[in-house]
Formats: C-alpha cells, structure tokens, sequence
C-alpha cells in the first residue's frame, strides 16, 4: 500500500474494530495528505483533493484539536532559514480552520539546542494561537545537556516522571508519553519500566470503548529502525492499550506525514513546522532534507483531529503549509 | 603493557626520526612525552568517521560535528561525555588509560564509535 494514493480507499476487517490478525498499511507521504475517519471496524481514507465534496458530518467531529511538531526553533541551516516564519504560517494555518480546534499537541522538538531563548520564542509565537491550551511532550533536542530539567520546568507541570501525564477530553483519554530520555548506545527510543508500569495502572479503570489518542515524539512503532525510527519497548506499551476499541497515536520526530493501521490502532505521523527530512532509507541520513525554497512550505504542516463521539470515529487530517 | 608502550615509541620513533635524525634519543623521548599525539574523527551523515580509531596511551582524541543537525559524544561506560555539539563544534578527550572506548551519540543512539586506545 505505501505510497498507493487513491481518492478512497475502504478496509473493512473483523467488523468490530478489535482486528487482531488483521494487518493494514495505509501511508501517506509527505505533500499528499489524508482524511482518515475510522468507524466500528471499518478505516476510510479519503486524500486531501476528496474533502471539498465530504459532508461537514463526515469531516468533523464534537472534538477538535490540531497536532503541531517539531519546531526546532533556533535551526537556521539551509534547510530552513526562517523555522520562526514557518512557525508562524502554521499559526495562520490553524487560526483559519474552520471548526477552532480546542486545544493543541506539541510532539516535540520545541527547540533545536534546549536554549531558554528557542523555547521563549515559541511561546511567543503559539500565542497567537487561537487554541490556548497546548500540551508538550519533549522531543530528544528539548532535554539536550540538562536530563530535562528546563524542559520540566516549563511545561511539565503535573507530570509524572520524565514528564508522562494523561487527561480526559470529552469521553476521550489523551495519553502523552516521554521515550527521548536515557537513550542507550545503538537503541531506539525507550519508555522505560517506570512509565510502561504508570501506563498500565492509568488505562486499568477505563471502559474499553473509551477513545484513546497517545502521543509522543519518536514513533511508536517501528519505521525505520535503522535511523533510530522507532521505540524499543513501544509493543509493552500497545500491549496495554490492546483492549479497546479506537486507539490513534500521534508522533513527530520524522518530519513527514506518514500512517500506518493496525487492528484497532491508528499510528500517525505528522509533518515539521520546520524542514523536511528524506523518506526512509532513501538518503546517505536522515539529516534535514533541502527543497527549492518556493517547495519548503508544501512539505511542512500541521495535523487537525477530530473525534465524533459515540461513533469511534476519528479523522486524522494533515494540511502542508502552502 | 610495557610492550604496546614500547611499539608505541618505536612507531614515534621511525616517523619522528626521519625528520630529526640528529636528535638523541634522550632527547627524543623527553620531546614524546610533552607533544601528544591526536586524533581527528569527523561527524558525517549520521556517522562517526572513522568508526574506530587505534592510538597510543597519551593521544588527544578530537571529533567535530560536520552535520546540519547537533550531536554528543558519550561514553558507554561513562569516561567520557561532551555536551551538545552544534554544526563545526569540537570536542575532545585525552586518553591516558589503555583500554577500549565504545561511545555513542545520545541523542542519536544509533550513532556508535570506538576508541581503541594501546
């Protein structure tokens, strides 16, 4: 399926959304973009040039938040000379969103090198948002030199641990998860004994039809372990999530729009605000990626979510910047 | 020990040698232990380059950042650890113990080097 991109595309597995043999993949690559609403057991993807023609009841829901990732404010290399104007357009970008969205999700990489003045500049911007609640998960260049520490300081408040915390938003249970911390040589991304014991004990008392959206920086599945794409102990996690019925996990980390279904899981990753980085394997690394400066803004973007209640469904958008 | 110490002068020795013939071996000797060897490691695509290096007991090991994007070099066992190198930033280590150095960058763990010092 990677890289197929049809107008529609219907899957249809076990009829009751818990599809445990099932294996689906539906990507989608940097710059096409894609609509999936996911309802019982049925996933439809829809790609960007369908939505004029969906019903406002197909593409929102009764809750709506927008994921933004990987700023990296303060990296000023070719790939993108201005991170702070590409910041700024995909403020624009939400605050011209049709239904406001009433939160967001920062999946990390705020900052390029952890400096107070790159997280302070974000801020700034992410004021003129029309959402104000956003909630951080740190990417591995927000905790660079201090374990974290200004990292927690600033946006960990009421977090356990290495800054893992959950909350409740109209039915729905968000769960953001740190795996950028204690990194061991030649790893992946961890989430460690600590958190994967919280995270059991946190979903223990939920119905199994309550509505799940974890996120985190790196993938929480496996994409390109050879660049370190993925979380060496993610399977623990998905383990304890395995009972119910809708679960979307949301991650940055790759600077590209990529997803892939399995069972009941969605995994979605969303686009940088900042610079591109190569589709797997298909670089010498997976540096940041230079376009013609009239492309840059086509390959940064943000994500909007919406959750229709009672219904299972969810819709993942993606929207580039240009 | 006493051996590899001993290649270690006579490699010294033979490339130093050709230049200062005149030299006396006291002499020599004396000169090796003020100027220490180094050694350059470059950061590329990702990689550390090269991978492993081999150096005498005493050498400065130095490595630069050559990437768009930062990157550490940390010690496995916990000799070592630089902070963050941004683009052309160095670091370096002086390796007075013989022994072998796996390191990685910890914000990339993916990346992992070696020093085998003798």
């Amino acid at each position: 399926m990677a890289g197929t991109v049809k107008d529609e595309i219907l899957h249809d597995h076990n009829h009751d959304g818990i599809d445990r043999r099932g294996f689906l993949k539906c990507m989608a690559w940097a710059g096409t973009g894609a609509l999936c609403v996911m309802s019982g057991g049925v996933l439809k993807s829809y790609s960007l040039s369908r939505l004029p023609g969906l019903s406002p009841k197909e593409a929102m829901g009764e809750l709506s938040f927008v994921q933004i990732s990987d700023s990296h404010m303060g990296f000023n290399k070719p790939a993108n000379p201005d991170v702070a104007g590409t910041l700024k357009a995909a403020v624009d970008k939400i605050n011209a969103l049709s239904a406001a969205p009433e939160f967001m999700l920062h999946t990390g990489d705020i900052s390029h090198l952890s400096k107070p003045e790159e997280f302070d500049t974000v801020d700034q911007i992410l004021k003129s948002a029309k959402p104000k609640d956003v909630f951080y998960v740190p990417g591995e260049h927000d905790v660079l030199n201090d374990d974290g520490k200004q990292f927690l300081e600033r946006y960990g408040k009421g977090s356990k641990g290495g800054g893992w915390y959950s909350f409740d938003k109209k039915g729905a249970h968000f769960i953001g998860l740190v795996n950028v911390m204690n990194l061991k040589a030649g790893g992946l991304g961890t989430l460690g004994h600590e958190q994967l014991e919280w995270l059991e004990d946190d979903v223990k008392q939920l119905k199994h039809s309550t509505p799940i959206v974890v996120f985190a920086h790196i993938p929480l599945w496996s994409v390109y372990p050879e660049w370190g794409w993925g979380t060496e102990d993610s399977a623990q996690a998905l383990a304890y999530l395995k009972k119910f019925g809708s679960v979307t996990v949301l991650n940055g980390h790759i600077h590209q729009i990529m997803q892939k279904v399995e069972g009941n899981v969605t995994f979605h990753t969303a686009a940088s605000t900042a610079f591109p980085q190569p589709q797997p394997g298909k670089a010498d690394s997976p540096g940041p990626m230079k376009v013609p400066a009239e492309q840059l803004k086509s390959v940064l973007g943000i994500t909007d979510v919406n959750y229709v209640q009672g219904q299972h469904a969810l819709a993942v958008v993606d929207s580039t910047l240009a | 020990m006493r051996k590899s110490v001993s290649i270690a002068v006579l490699t010294m020795a033979l490339v130093l040698g050709m230049g200062t013939i005149a030299v006396s071996q006291r002499n020599f000797l004396a000169g090796a232990q003020q100027k220490a060897e180094t050694t350059e490691v470059k950061i590329d695509n990702f990689s550390f380059g090269p991978g492993t290096v081999t150096v005498p007991v005493g050498t400065t090991v130095t490595w630069t950042n050559r990437d768009d994007i930062p990157h550490t070099v940390v010690s496995t066992d916990g000799a070592f650890k630089s902070k963050v190198l941004d683009t052309d930033e160095k670091f370096s280590f002086t390796f007075s113990k013989a022994g072998t150095f796996p390191y990685f960058c910890s914000i990339h763990p993916k990346m992992t080097g070696k020093v085998i010092v003798q």
